[in-house]
C-alpha cells in the first residue's frame, strides 16, 4: 500500500542555487566524499530503467583507463516524456555541473551531450552555457570539455549502446551485454551514461547532501522526480514530484475526472486501468517510470493505443535481431486480425506469448519492453481488442 | 590456473579459457546449440537469437554465442522456456522468409532449412509477413544473384564483406520492420564495389546470396552435337570437389573429377594448371624484366612492386580502391583466362576445330571468375575467351544430375593437349602458392641452379597468417643476369581483401618495400574461394591446402618451365615468353573503377 502523498517538489529547477559555487563546492570534495554521498542517497537512474548511479559510478572509477567519458544521455524520445527538454532550456549548467562532478570521480576530461536530433533548436542556447562552464572550470583548475553531439532521430539510438555506436559515427545499433559501459562504453572506454535529469539529481546531492534527498521517496525509489504528464487532463505540463505516490493520487490531481488508465512509463512502460489505480506506486517498486505519464479518458479505444505503440516500435526497432524486429510486425499484424475476425481470440493469448519470448529473447531493452505496453493493455482491456 | 574459468552446463562442470563463449563451453562438452548468425570466422553478432540458453539467477536468456563465459555461471540449454523462445524465433524468421524451398538453390543446404526441421515446424505459428514485402531479387550481377525473400537478416554477408574483405559493398539499411541488407543507394551488386569473391555467398545460411548458375548453358552446350564443348579445372577444385560429394574435407578428386568431368560428355577434358604452369612462365619473366628496368635501365616507368594478377576478386578490389596502382599489376591474365584465349586460338588450330563452334567452360573455386569471364578485356581470340565459368559447387551438382557415383568411379587423366601440368601449377590453389611457383622458376632461370629450399618446398611463403614476407638471396647468377648478382628479392604474400587493403596501405605510406607481391581475393587463397563447397571454416581450409601441398609432392614434375606442353607451346605457337602472340592473348590491362 502506498504511504506516501502526492507532494510537489522543487530541486531541479529551483534557482536558488548558484551553480558556479555548488559546482566549486563539489569539486573540492574527494573523490570518496562525492561517490559516498551519491551512493547513500539512493539515487536511480531517471532514464526508466533505474540502475543505482553511485554504483555507476564507481565502477567507472575503478577501471584502470587513461580514457574515460561521461556522456549524458539527452536522447529524449520516449513517447509522452519531453522533462529534458524543460531541463536542458532552464537549467543546463546543472547538468553540465553534474557532468563535471562525474567527470571528477571516474577520472574523466571529456564529457558528451548526446543531444536528440529533435533538438537541434537547444543547441545554440548550450553552447552559450558551455562556455561560460568552461571558463568556470577552468577557474576551478578542473580540466574537462563537455562536447554536444547531436543524433539524427532515431529512437533506439537512446539506448546506451546504441547510443555510443551513433557517438563514433556507426549505424545505431544495440552492442551484446556485457561488456557494460563502466567497463567498455564510447570507444570502448570505461564510460558513465546517465540521463539528463539524474545528472542534476547527482549535482544538487553534492548541494543539499545525501540525507536531504533521502527523506522523500521511499526506500526503494528516493528522492523526487521530474514527471512529463499529457493526455486527458487539464494541465499538461512538467512536475516535479516526490517518488512513491499512488497512482490514485496522481490521478486525482491531473485527471479530467474520466480517467480510465494511465500509461506510466511510455511505449515502454505499463497501461495501468482504473481498477488497479488504488494499489499502484509510481516507484521502482511499483510501476517506474523514465517521467512519461500519459492520461486515457473513456473516450479513448486502447486497441487504438495499443497499436499506435506497436506501430512506434515496429518502426524504431533498429531491426537487427528477430524477435523485435519480426516480433512488432506480427502483434500489429495479430492484433488487426483479431480486430477484424480474421484471427480467434484465442490468438492473443499466441501474441502474448510472442510478446513474453520478445522480452526474454531481445538483444536490448527496446525488444524486450514491447511486451509491458502490450500484456498490460491486451491483459486490462481485452474486450476493447476484440469488439 | 589464473586464465581458466568454470561453469556448469546441463549439470556437467566444464573449464574454458577466459574469453570463451557460453556456446564454445557447450562445444567442448559436445552440447549442440543451434545458431545462425554465429560463424567461426567472423565477429560475434548476437542478433538472430536461436542460440539462446538459460542462466541461473538471470531474468532473460542469454544468447550462447555473445555471452563470455563466467566463473560459477550455471547455464541451462534445453529447458522449456529455452525451447519455446528457440521455436517462436525460428517461427519468426520463417514468417518473414520465402519458405518456397523446393524452388531454392540451396532446397537441403540451408540452415534455416535444417533448424525447421529440428522444430518439427508444420502449421505456421504466425501470419505470413512475405506478401507484403516486396522483396526484391538482384540478379543482374554475372556472379552473384541477391534474393531479398530468403534473407533472414543475420549479417554474416555484412560481417564477411567488412572485416574479411574491407569491401563493404553490403552493409545495413533502413530500419525495423524495413531493415534489410542493401547495397550503396540500393544498386545493383554489379554497380557497386562488390568484387564478385562469393565469400558472402559460402557463408549466407540461406539461399539469400547464391551464385549465377550457368548449369541449362552448359548442359545444353553439351547436348549440342555442333558444339565442340571443353573445360578446364582450377587447381582448387581437385581437392574440394569431393566435399559435395560425401568426402572429406581434404580429399584429393583429380583423377575423379577428370572421369566424371568425360561421363558427363565434355568433348575434352583439360586442365587450368597447364595454363597456371604458362602464367608462371610469363609472369616471372615479366618479374625479371621489370626489375632489369628498374635496376639497370633506372627507367622510372616500370613500376615495382609486381602484383599478382590471378585472382579476379583483387582485380577488381584494386581497380577500385587503389587505381593508382594498376600499372604494378602483372599484365598476365589469370589462367582461366589464357587458358580461354588459346583455347578458341591454338587448341582449336591443333585440333583442326572451327572456333566459333568451341563452347569453353571452366569449373572455378571461385565466383568472381564468372565476371571476369564476361570481361570485356577477356575477347582476344575474337570470341568470349572463356563462356561459362562455373563453380566447383555447379560441378558437383552436375554430377549428381548425370547420377555419378562419384565415390566409385575410377581415376582418369586430363586430355591433351592444354591438360599437362605440374606441381607448381597445383598449389596456385593455396595462398603463398603463386609466389612459391614463380619463385622455383625465376631462380632457376636467373642462377641455373633450383631454389635452395628442401624438396622444393619453399614453407616460408606458405601458411595462413594473413600477410607474410619472405626474402631470397640471389646468388652465383647466370651471366646474363649478372644484374641481380647479390640482390636480396622481396616478396610479401596476402590473402583475404583485409590483408590486401593492409599492404597495400603499408606500401602505398612507404612502410613496405618489395619486389614481388601475391594477393589472393579469398582467406586460404582458391581453397577458401567463394565457388567452393560450403561451409567453410579455419580448420576446413587448412584440410584444403593440406591436400594442395600433398598433390604437389606427389607429382612428377614440380616446376612450371618443365612442364612439356608448356615447353611444346611456346615452340609451336608463343616463341618466347613475353613474345609477341603472348602480349596478344595473354596479357592486358585494367582500368580504373569508381571508389563507390
Amino acid at each position: 500500500m502506498p504511504d506516501k502523498k502526492l507532494k510537489r517538489v522543487d530541486l531541479i529547477f529551483s534557482d536558488d542555487c548558484n551553480c558556479k559555487d555548488v559546482l566549486a563546492a563539489g569539486l573540492k570534495k574527494s573523490n570518496e566524499e562525492i561517490l559516498k554521498e551519491i551512493l547513500d542517497s539512493g539515487l536511480r537512474g531517471r532514464g526508466g530503467a533505474g540502475f543505482p548511479t553511485g554504483l555507476k559510478w564507481k565502477f567507472t572509477s575503478q577501471e584502470a583507463s587513461e580514457e574515460k567519458y561521461v556522456v549524458c544521455n539527452a536522447d529524449e524520445g520516449e513517447p509522452g516524456t519531453f522533462k529534458d527538454r524543460e531541463i536542458l532550456t532552464r537549467v543546463p549548467m546543472k547538468v553540465f555541473g553534474g557532468m563535471a562532478i562525474c567527470g571528477k570521480v571516474i577520472g574523466a576530461k571529456h564529457g558528451y551531450v548526446y543531444l536528440r536530433g529533435e533538438y537541434q533548436f537547444l543547441r545554440a542556447d548550450l553552447e552559450k552555457v558551455l562556455e561560460e562552464f568552461h571558463a568556470n572550470i577552468k577557474a576551478e583548475g578542473f580540466d574537462f570539455q563537455i562536447h554536444i553531439l547531436m543524433g539524427s532521430g532515431a529512437y533506439i539510438c537512446g539506448e546506451e549502446s546504441a547510443l555510443f555506436e551513433s557517438m563514433e559515427g556507426k549505424r545505431g545499433e544495440p552492442r551484446n551485454k556485457p561488456p557494460y559501459p563502466t567497463i567498455a562504453g564510447f570507444r570502448s572506454k570505461p564510460t558513465v551514461i546517465n540521463n539528463v535529469e539524474t545528472l542534476v539529481y547527482a549535482f544538487m546531492i553534492t548541494r543539499i547532501g545525501a540525507d536531504k534527498f533521502q527523506e522523500l521517496g521511499t526506500a526503494d525509489s528516493r528522492g523526487s522526480k521530474v514527471f512529463s504528464i499529457s493526455g486527458d487532463t487539464p494541465i499538461a505540463g512538467i512536475y516535479e514530484l516526490e517518488l512513491g505516490m499512488s497512482l490514485e493520487d496522481f490521478v486525482e490531481e491531473f485527471g479530467d475526472g474520466d480517467t480510465k488508465a494511465v500509461q506510466v512509463g511510455g511505449a515502454s512502460g505499463f497501461c495501468v486501468p482504473r481498477k488497479k489505480f488504488k494499489d499502484t506506486i509510481i516507484g521502482f517498486e511499483g510501476v517506474p517510470t523514465g517521467g512519461s505519464m500519459m492520461l486515457f479518458n473513456s473516450s479513448r479505444s486502447m486497441y487504438n493505443v495499443l497499436k499506435n505503440y506497436v506501430q512506434f516500435f515496429e518502426e524504431e526497432s533498429c531491426g537487427q535481431c528477430t524477435p523485435c524486429r519480426v516480433g512488432c510486425q506480427q502483434l500489429i499484424k495479430g492484433i488487426e486480425a483479431v480486430k477484424k475476425g480474421e484471427k480467434s481470440i484465442t490468438y492473443l493469448n499466441t501474441l502474448q506469448k510472442l510478446a513474453d519470448t520478445m522480452k526474454v529473447t531481445s538483444k536490448c531493452g527496446l525488444g524486450q519492453s514491447v511486451a509491458n505496453s502490450f500484456s498490460s493493455i491486451v491483459d486490462n482491456f481485452k474486450e476493447e481488442m476484440i469488439y | 590456473m589464473a586464465n581458466t574459468v568454470n561453469l556448469k552446463i546441463d549439470g556437467i562442470d566444464v573449464s574454458v579459457e577466459a574469453g570463451k563463449t557460453v556456446l564454445d563451453a557447450a562445444k567442448e562438452l559436445n552440447i549442440h546449440i543451434p545458431t545462425l548468425c554465429h560463424h567461426e570466422d567472423l565477429c560475434v553478432a548476437g542478433n538472430c537469437r536461436v542460440c539462446v540458453v538459460e542462466q541461473e539467477g538471470v531474468k532473460n536468456l542469454v544468447a550462447s554465442c555473445a555471452m563470455p563465459a563466467q566463473e560459477g555461471m550455471v547455464i541451462h540449454t534445453n529447458t522449456h522456456k529455452v525451447r519455446n523462445a528457440r521455436k517462436h524465433v525460428v517461427e519468426l524468421l520463417l514468417s518473414e522468409h520465402n519458405a518456397d524451398c523446393t524452388k531454392c538453390y540451396k532446397n537441403t543446404k540451408c540452415e534455416l532449412q535444417d533448424l525447421a526441421s529440428e522444430m518439427v515446424i508444420s502449421e505456421p505459428m504466425f501470419m505470413d509477413l512475405v506478401p507484403e514485402k516486396n522483396y526484391t531479387i538482384d540478379n543482374f550481377s554475372p556472379s552473384i544473384i541477391k534474393d531479398d525473400s530468403k534473407c533472414i537478416r543475420c549479417q554474416r554477408c555484412v560481417r564477411t564483406c567488412h572485416e574479411l574483405q574491407h569491401v563493404s559493398a553490403l552493409g545495413v539499411a533502413y530500419k525495423g520492420n524495413e531493415m534489410k541488407i542493401s547495397t550503396f543507394f540500393e544498386n545493383p551488386m554489379y554497380d557497386v564495389v562488390c568484387t564478385n569473391c562469393g565469400q558472402c555467398v559460402i557463408r549466407c545460411p540461406t539461399g539469400a546470396l547464391i551464385e549465377k548458375t550457368y548449369l541449362d548453358e552448359v548442359w545444353d552446350a553439351i547436348y549440342d552435337p555442333n558444339k565442340h564443348v571443353i573445360v578446364q579445372t582450377a587447381p582448387a577444385t581437385r581437392i574440394a570437389l569431393g566435399e559435395d560429394l560425401g568426402m572429406e574435407a581434404g580429399s584429393i578428386v583429380t583423377g575423379k573429377m577428370a572421369a566424371s568431368l568425360r561421363r558427363l560428355g565434355f568433348d575434352s577434358v583439360l586442365d587450368t594448371d597447364f595454363s597456371a604452369d604458362l602464367t608462371i612462365m610469363e609472369e616471372g619473366t615479366e618479374l625479371l624484366t621489370r626489375l632489369k628496368r628498374a635496376l639497370v635501365d633506372k627507367d622510372p616507368t616500370v613500376k615495382v612492386p609486381m602484383f599478382t594478377s590471378c585472382s579476379p576478386g583483387w582485380i577488381k578490389f584494386i581497380e577500385h580502391m587503389y587505381p593508382e596502382y594498376l600499372d604494378n599489376l602483372s599484365t598476365c591474365k589469370s589462367p582461366q583466362q589464357m587458358f580461354g584465349a588459346l583455347a578458341k586460338t591454338y587448341y582449336a588450330e591443333k585440333r583442326g576445330i572451327d572456333p566459333s563452334t568451341i563452347v569453353s567452360v571452366s569449373i572455378m573455386p571461385c565466383t568472381a571468375k564468372k565476371f571476369e569471364a564476361a570481361r570485356p578485356e577477356m575477347r582476344d581470340s575474337g570470341f568470349q575467351d572463356v563462356d561459362y565459368g562455373i563453380t566447383t559447387r555447379e560441378l558437383a551438382v552436375m554430377i549428381k544430375q548425370a547420377g555419378i557415383d562419384f565415390g566409385s568411379i575410377p581415376d582418369e587423366k586430363f586430355d591433351s593437349i592444354m591438360g599437362k601440368s605440374t606441381g607448381a601449377a597445383v598449389i596456385f590453389g593455396a595462398t603463398g602458392g603463386v609466389m612459391e611457383a614463380a619463385l622455383r622458376t625465376a631462380y632457376e632461370i636467373v642462377t641455373g641452379r633450383e631454389v635452395p629450399f628442401e624438396n622444393l618446398n619453399i614453407t616460408a611463403v606458405r601458411g595462413m597468417e594473413g600477410v607474410r614476407e619472405a626474402s631470397v638471396k640471389i646468388e652465383n647468377v647466370l651471366p646474363a643476369w649478372s644484374f641481380l648478382e647479390g640482390v636480396e628479392l622481396k616478396t610479401a604474400v596476402a590473402h583475404g581483401l583485409t590483408n590486401a587493403h593492409q599492404i597495400m596501405d603499408a606500401i602505398k605510406k612507404g612502410e613496405a618495400n618489395y619486389h614481388f607481391v601475391e594477393v589472393m581475393g579469398c582467406p586460404g587463397g582458391c581453397v577458401g574461394g567463394g565457388g567452393q563447397p560450403i561451409p567453410t571454416t579455419p580448420e576446413i581450409r587448412q584440410k584444403r591446402t593440406d591436400a594442395i601441398y600433398r598433390e604437389d609432392e606427389g607429382m612428377e614434375i614440380r616446376k612450371s618451365h618443365e612442364n612439356p606442353e608448356v615447353q611444346q607451346i611456346y615452340k609451336e605457337f608463343l616463341g618466347e615468353p613475353l613474345g609477341h602472340k603472348s602480349h596478344e592473348l595473354l596479357h592486358t590491362h585494367y582500368t580504373k573503377r569508381k571508389r563507390v
